[in-house]
């Protein structure tokens, strides 16, 4: 029994529907764990992982 | 209307103007202290690009729990850098723990997160792009790459 913090306030998990997911690319690493309630979506969390940055190149200038 | 990751085009020319202090070890002003980074959530729909010059709260994100301009970026490691060969290298930096947007809901999708200073007239750093997201009473957490010379967040290398 662990408790989910929802929009519904504090809920027992035993009482919500668990869904979980993730995506894998050259991007990022995601993880996503949603709690449904009857139908309604009450929690979503997401992990993202970088993977990748905005590489910046520098140089310089020949002499003469 | 996309978001676009890049480095800042601003950034680059502000980094040689010394406008942006990583590192505890600036000896050029405040020494001892690095500038304070933040990190701000974008919409699907906003623009942010490498036209990005400061934060706007124009295309942000809003919703329980989050507070404009997002949460401060944590900064224990200065920057580095190395050879890669007598006429290569890489200079290199990356937040030393994960962004975490805690216990918020972003019910409208997001996709974007502008990092920028904060001590500095919020001058932009890099826009960073990720699959779209919803937060619903729950967390957001960017988990960060490793610091290296190939992988770190904010790298300027020669090639």
């Amino acid at each position: 029994m662990a408790l989910v913090t929802t929009t519904k306030g504090d809920m027992d998990d035993s009482l919500l529907e668990k869904r979980e997911g993730s995506v894998d690319n050259d991007i990022e690493c995601t993880t996503w764990t949603e709690y449904w309630l009857d139908g309604e979506l009450v929690h979503r969390s997401a992990h993202v992982t970088l993977k990748t940055s905005p590489f910046s190149g520098a140089e310089t200038a020949s002499l003469g | 209307m996309a978001n676009t990751q890049s480095m800042c085009t601003s950034f680059l020319g502000e980094a040689l103007d010394a406008v942006h202090n990583f590192s505890t070890l600036n000896p050029a002003r405040s020494a001892g202290v690095a500038d304070t980074f933040k990190a701000a959530l974008y919409l699907t729909t906003a623009t942010l690009n490498a036209s990005t010059t400061a934060y706007s709260a124009t295309g942000e994100v809003s919703g329980s729990g989050y507070t404009a301009g997002g949460v401060a970026v944590t900064n224990a490691t200065n920057p580095a850098s190395t050879n890669a060969s007598s006429t290569a290298g890489v200079g290199y930096w990356t937040p030393s723990a994960a962004i975490v947007y805690t216990s918020v809901t972003l019910a409208t999708a997001f996709d974007t997160m502008l990092m920028y200073n904060s001590s500095q007239s919020n001058k932009a750093v890099a826009v960073f792009t990720f699959g779209s997201q919803t937060i619903t009473a729950g967390n957001f957490t960017l988990t960060m790459p490793s610091n290296t010379t190939t992988t770190a967040l904010v790298r300027l290398a020669t090639t």
